[in-house]
């Protein structure tokens, strides 16, 4: 089974490989835009109920939504495996475990998520924001990765064209990236639209990305939220590409 | 070697009223393939080869019936299918690579995927890139290939790993006569070493230059099985053929004399020739549109 997780994955990395530099140049693009806009810009003129800097604030929640986005759109490519190229076949007539298949591409999704958070760490330094890393902050964000990944192949086996692939980033992933307590705290919401909020996973994410990165106690009840959300969508992603032999 | 009994596959969709309709691409098929056979399905577009294969190769799973490999009998389902799946060689009719990576890496891959070691994995892929006659293409992107190269580096990644059974599915399809031709030479020689092959072709020549035996389908039903030969003499080995109005006629015969006298007898310009699979295949599918 291990071997074969590791062969997905080698497919993945060969592929990334190839295309390492303008992988790195394309993910700094998005945070420097929410860093200069959010952190230099608007930021200077913002300031968080502690009284701390926004620009503080709001790292964590640019990790949170930035490392969401690279690892579902990462995966969404086993569309184009199944739909067009037929690759995905492949994997299906082999001798692998099927489960490989999806935890390889999981895998796989995390690495590109976290190469993307690295970045921005970097970059959010060079910024001059003030924030602590963790291995439970590490821990988060490769939970979050790896949840968004897996939510990112479930779509990619039910959804039928890439169409309604885009409908997915346009109303799931974007309301999730404004709303999730990424640029405000959620505490601010009218009750019942944060209650729903609360459900979601990035809002714990940002919520434990935060307050580590704050130094601050987090409720690790955040942490078996993101794993449950984990269970949960390995079982549909994996239920979803058995069916493919159907 | 492969024994399918009563195999079916019905797939429900959507109509255009939304409503759930279904369609069977394989009805009640039975079949007994040997060991170092090569074996044919001959049928025309859509009379359910393709399916077939992929039952067989547990890409779809059969709506009902059986499947045996050396009498064992296999489920999609098995925890140990994929014993069975390591003996399996496929060169699928669509080109399934995967375009982002190079030839030597989609070769690569697939050895990974079969559990091979990496020195094993090195000298396959050199020396089947050479059998094939691509070697020079090794490090290009698959997606930069012409068709003729895609289809010859398809079968060389299907036998990196010796599949004791090799599932070709309209393997030569598109491609020029001398391609065609170093294919077939190619699977004699991989059967002349034991291996099992099941080609599906709607190529008449290809069924009855390369097959033991070929199954004849349509509409996703077994017609007859036989050795190209074997159905010729029992279909007749003469044919006359005329012309009646804009499209041709014919009728087989068994002795010569019998199809002369069918031709005198005719009020039609015509002649005699020697019958082959083709004229076989016309006279048990009654439709010529797939050919």
């Amino acid at each position: 089974m291990l071997g074969d997780i590791w062969t997905v994955f080698w497919r993945d990395w060969v592929v990334l490989k190839h295309r390492m530099t303008a992988f790195i140049l394309s993910r700094m693009v998005a945070p420097i835009l929410y860093l200069v806009a959010f952190g230099w810009g608007l930021g200077r003129s913002i300031q968080t109920a502690a009284g701390g800097s926004y620009l503080d604030f709001l790292v964590p929640g640019i990790m949170a939504l930035n490392s969401m986005n690279i690892s579902f759109n990462s995966v969404i490519q086993v569309h184009a495996e199944k739909v067009y190229h037929k690759s995905i076949e492949e994997y299906l007539t082999s001798p692998i475990w099927p489960h490989a298949f999806v935890i390889g591409k999981t895998l796989a999704a995390v690495l590109r998520g976290l190469i993307s958070s690295a970045i921005i760490i970097c970059l959010a330094y060079a910024f001059g924001a003030n924030f602590t890393i963790t291995p439970l902050f590490l821990l988060v964000l490769v939970l979050n990765c790896a949840v968004f990944a897996e939510i990112g192949f479930a779509a990619a086996m039910y959804i039928k064209t890439y169409e309604h692939m885009g409908q997915v980033n346009t109303y799931a992933l974007l309301p999730m990236s404004f709303l999730c307590g990424t640029f405000f705290s959620t505490h601010t919401l009218p009750d019942a639209l944060r209650w729903f909020i609360e459900l979601l996973p990035l809002t714990h994410t940002s919520y434990l990305l935060r307050g580590i990165a704050m130094n601050q106690e987090v409720s690790l009840l955040s942490v078996g939220v993101l794993l449950l959300y984990l269970v949960i969508v390995f079982v549909v992603g994996s239920k979803a590409f058995l069916k493919l032999r159907e | 070697m492969i024994e399918v009994k009563n195999l079916s596959k019905v797939f429900k969709y959507k109509d255009k009223k939304n409503q759930m309709a279904e369609k069977t691409a394989v009805d009640n098929l039975s079949l007994d393939i040997k060991a170092g056979e090569i074996f044919g399905l001959l049928g025309p577009n859509g009379s359910g080869k393709t399916t077939t294969i992929r039952m067989l190769t547990m890409l779809l799973k059969p709506t009902t019936g059986e499947i045996f490999y050396d009498g064992r009998h296999v489920d999609i389902d098995d925890k140990d299918v994929r014993e069975v799946k390591q003996m399996f060689g496929i060169v699928p009719q669509n080109l399934n690579f995967d375009m982002d990576l190079t030839v030597r890496e989609n070769m690569e891959l697939h050895g990974r995927l079969y559990h091979m070691n990496r020195k094993d994995r090195e000298e396959r892929i050199s020396e089947l890139l050479k059998y094939v006659g691509v070697e020079e293409v090794i490090n290009d992107k698959v997606r930069n290939l012409s068709g003729g190269m895609k289809r010859r580096v398809l079968i060389a990644r299907a036998l990196m790993h010796n599949p004791r059974i090799l599932f070709m599915d309209e393997p030569t399809v598109a491609l020029d006569p001398q391609v065609r031709r170093r294919i077939w030479e190619l699977i004699r020689q991989l059967a002349n070493k034991g291996t099992t092959v099941l080609i599906t072709t709607h190529y008449i020549e290809e069924a009855e230059e390369l097959c033991d035996r070929v199954a004849i389908v349509n509409h996703g039903k077994l017609l007859d099985i036989d050795t190209p030969q074997g159905f010729i003499s029992r279909l007749g080995r003469y044919v006359v053929e005329w012309t009646e109005g804009t499209h041709k006629e014919f009728k087989l015969f068994n002795c010569r004399e019998e199809a002369g006298q069918y031709l005198t007898q005719l009020d039609a310009p015509g002649g005699i020739r020697k019958s082959n699979l083709e004229d076989v295949f016309i006279e048990m599918t009654g439709r010529k549109e797939g050919l």
